[in-house]
């Protein structure tokens, strides 16, 4: 079939999620004109209707905002001689689809990565040497420091509406903030959530063993915020279908609420839905993008011929996309070279349960990233010598909202089913939260993305194969921050503690965060990073490759506002050095 | 009290007045149907009265049915605390389900080939969720019947949990799908259908979050989650019940829960 050839635009972005739409509206507002291919469907602040909303069987089972895998999976095995199997249902991670992407449906948990996160190679091996690491570690500093990107951080929370409570101003400690957190310029845009009586009970336990107890930074608006394009997002009514769901009141800071409302008009912008890109089209000296191949709604191919390419799909689209048009060289981990699809990473979750025999909760009230946090026992804020690992995650008791078709909290021992098990639910399911910890991942020359040799999408290109596992660093990690959250869930009272340190292989169910990272990261050193510090491809300047693929490894936090950073930070070079001399900017 | 969800006496009655499916006694069919004018001017002729949701079977035989009551009744069964997940609709919540699109796998990915799997790797079938009930049913039926001289749904309960943990624990071989992979869904379907929305099937009379204490589709809690260790006791609200009309709502949409006296 014949390819259509589109009028040319100055640039196009693959993907209409939260980096693709800060990309659109700060280009347009640049004078640049844009189009941006989305492959699923529209949606705005009005898709999110009540009573319909809080379907909790269709959003929070079914997961209806979510990645259609009949057309698009990954595979995965945990080691390189095993055979990868596709995903066929979706489970340890959630990847978004349509426009929003997995911000529609994100929990709204807004961290800055420590100063050290960025360091963290260096600074382990000068504080605990070189052993500190595997042999085959690829963990390295990632190129660009938290004094780089503080701006971008800023500009970021300035655009989602951020509730919080700084702990550190200008180098200054501020009370009833996180005292390890690296300096702010400023105040959060807005203040934090109302501590939840689960919140409560964790930060009294928390601080009576010299923990440092904080709100964790939320983008559900605790008032009515205009940010800094003018977009109003309106005040969260702690109705506790935040994760999973997208928000009827407005409230959560996501492209539907922070960016639509003021790039939709823009003459500048283009946004095409069902647009699903194949490939980057590169012209015979293959360093240069020419514009995207996609098939449209109607099964039509189309060329969008475009001077710049934004790749900005989730870490999987934009790492399939790379592989699939040629853009560097695919990581071969036998051979220990190539670069595309090196340094994939996760994120180690362990949690302890709680139940209580006399208290109530409440806890299907809430709001998305509402909690109560400890950051003692994330990056290098404790003393890692002696406990043979580096690293470590914020501990947290969300109050997120709960739902009991999504979970049913009873102690650990119960029955699965039966008589005695309807009586712990209906006894425990509203006097039960869990604490719950995100510890940092390192990169392994074994965990890494490449094309499957033999599963396909509904257009026929070789799925993504993802192989991965646990390391020694994660196990131990989890074991050990899980005794101190178990000794803070004993100093709550509770009449039933359960810990479940992260154990044995990774596996692909159940649920376990959509923070998977790496694959296209950043760096210094074409020898060892897909795109250069700005995220630009180094091998293809007009490409540029903008996400979570950029972390050389994961930090032991949410990551989406070092997405949100990396973003601005990117934008920043494309608008103010490459428009006005193309090329690389390294 | 300013603390107290508002009451509403009118409301509380209308809610009272509600049938065991969820719709109010007093309504009709043409006036149910008159609130669903999207729906009727759809399918002109086939107006369906509210009081049917989920009421119908779609893809299971009766044999097929029967079997998924008498194994929700163990599952989830009815005690001193209330109904269990057969009275609350079980059976008519997986027949919906199954007649579905995720009955099919509609957006799960479904191409082969089919190689032996590790438990990490996740579901691994090539069977849908309606292979795997119309294969699991009729293998365990052909296991009863050959154990205990007759099928599942008519032995006694202690024989229908030695048959049900002999599943769970994979120790039947059943000829058509592996059974603990029919277990799985049958156990994760069920307790689906006692905390879904009623508007699908199961959760009748909203058994399922009364047991619990979830109020439902969510009022605005501003006010409320501050207060600590404080009971939130309402009258939960179901989509059916907005959507029946059955619930006051605020401006924004959210309904205006109905606090529960001391009796309830």
């Amino acid at each position: 079939m014949a390819i259509t050839r589109l009028k040319p635009t100055d640039v196009v972005i693959v993907g209409a999620g939260l980096t693709g739409t800060i990309a659109a509206k700060e280009l347009c507002d640049a004078g640049v004109k844009v189009v941006a291919l989305e492959r699923g469907e529209y949606r705005d602040t009005a898709s999110a209707a009540m009573p319909h909303a809080h379907d909790g069987l269709k959003y929070g089972r079914r997961n209806a905002l979510m990645q259609d895998l009949s057309r698009e999976t990954l595979t995965f095995r945990n080691r390189p001689n095993e055979t990868a199997l596709p995903m066929r249902q979706l489970g340890s991670f959630k990847p978004g689809e349509g426009v929003g992407g997995a911000a529609v449906h994100w929990g709204g948990a807004t961290w800055r990565f420590l100063p050290w996160d960025f360091e963290m190679r260096s600074r382990s091996e000068a504080r605990y040497g070189k052993e500190a690491f595997a042999t085959d570690c690829t963990s390295r500093d990632w190129g660009v420091t938290y004094g780089d990107l503080e701006p971008y951080y800023d500009r970021f929370e300035y655009c989602y509406g951020i509730s919080g409570k700084a702990g550190n101003l200008k180098g200054k400690i501020q009370p009833g903030g996180n005292p390890f957190e690296g300096p702010r310029s400023r105040e959060y845009p807005n203040p934090p959530h109302p501590v939840s009586h689960a919140g409560h009970v964790y930060q009294e336990a928390a601080n009576s063993l010299g923990y440092h107890t904080f709100p964790v930074p939320s983008a559900t608006a605790t008032r009515a915020y205009k940010n800094i394009y003018g977009a109003t997002i309106n005040a969260c009514v702690h109705c506790g279908f935040c994760s999973s769901y997208a928000c009827e009141v407005g409230a959560k800071g996501n492209v539907q609420s922070a960016v639509l409302p003021v790039l939709m008009g823009d003459k500048n912008f283009e946004l095409r839905t069902h647009a699903r890109v194949m490939k980057v089209n590169l012209d015979s000296t293959r360093k240069r993008a020419t514009g995207v191949t996609y098939v449209d709604a109607q099964g039509r191919e189309l060329e969008q011929p475009a001077d710049l390419v934004l790749l900005m799909g989730y870490v999987f689209g934009n790492v399939r996309l790379m592989m699939l048009s040629g853009i560097g060289e695919p990581y071969d981990p036998v051979a220990n070279r190539g670069i595309v699809g090196r340094n994939y990473a996760y994120q180690v979750v362990t949690h302890v349960a709680l139940n209580f025999e006399d208290r109530i909760f409440n806890q299907f009230m809430g709001a998305g990233g509402m909690g109560i946090a400890i950051d003692d026992f994330n990056g290098d804020n404790y003393d890692h010598s002696g406990l043979g690992f580096v690293g470590g995650g914020r501990t947290v008791v969300g109050t997120g909202g709960s739902n009991p078709i999504e979970s049913r909290p009873v102690p650990h021992g119960t029955p699965r089913w039966g008589p005695a098990w309807k009586k712990a639910v209906a006894q425990y399911w509203n006097r039960s939260f869990t604490i719950q910890n995100e510890t940092g991942c390192n990169s392994y020359r074994t965990n890494y993305l490449d094309l499957d040799p033999t599963y396909r999408d509904a257009w026929g290109l070789p799925l993504l194969r993802m192989t991965f596992d646990w390391r020694e660093n994660e196990h131990r990690a989890s074991a050990f921050i899980a005794g101190k959250m178990e000794q803070i869930a004993k100093a709550t009272g509770a009449q039933h503690v359960h810990a479940e340190p992260r154990a044995g292989h990774y596996t692909i169910v159940p649920y376990q965060s959509t923070h998977n990272t790496g694959g296209a990261a950043m760096g210094l050193d074409p020898g060892t990073s897909a795109v250069n510090k700005y995220l630009q491809s180094w091998d293809v300047s007009n490409v540029f490759v903008i996400g979570a693929n950029a972390f050389p490894q994961n930090a032991g936090y949410n990551p989406t506002n070092t997405v949100g950073a990396l973003t601005y930070w990117a934008l920043d070079a494309i608008k103010n050095r490459y428009l006005k001399q193309p090329g690389a900017l390294v | 009290m300013d603390h107290d969800p508002p009451g509403r006496r009118g409301f509380l009655k209308k809610m009272t007045a509600l049938g065991a499916a969820g719709v109010p006694a007093a309504l009709g069919a043409n006036e149910v149907a008159a609130q669903h004018t999207h729906h009727v001017a759809q399918s002109p002729g086939v107006a369906r009265p509210a009081q049917t949701v989920g009421q119908t079977r779609h893809f299971l035989s009766q044999a097929e049915f029967d079997f998924i009551e008498a194994a929700a009744a163990r599952l989830i069964p009815a005690d001193e605390l209330g109904p269990g997940a057969k009275e609350a609709g079980a059976a008519y919540f997986i027949d919906g389900q199954l007649a579905s699109s995720w009955g099919t796998m509609g957006r799960q990915y479904r191409q082969g080939p089919w190689p032996e799997a590790m438990p990490q790797q996740g579901y691994q079938l090539p069977h849908t969720p309606q292979e795997v009930y119309r294969a699991g049913i009729r293998d365990t039926n052909a296991y009863c019947s050959q154990r205990y001289g007759m099928t599942f749904d008519k032995l006694a309960g202690a024989e229908q949990d030695e048959v049900l943990h002999a599943l769970e624990a994979g120790k039947v071989e059943l000829p058509g799908v592996p059974s603990r992979s029919f277990f799985a869904m049958l156990h994760s379907n069920t307790i689906e259908s006692f905390f879904a929305d009623p508007m699908y099937g199961g959760n009748r009379d909203k058994v399922g979050w009364k047991l619990v204490g979830f109020p439902g589709v969510a009022a605005v809690y501003t006010g409320y989650i501050a207060r600590h260790n404080t009971p939130y006791r309402v009258e939960p609200v179901s989509i059916l019940d907005v959507e029946n009309r059955v619930a006051e709502l605020d401006e924004h949409g959210h309904p205006i829960h109905v606090k529960l006296s001391a009796k309830d």
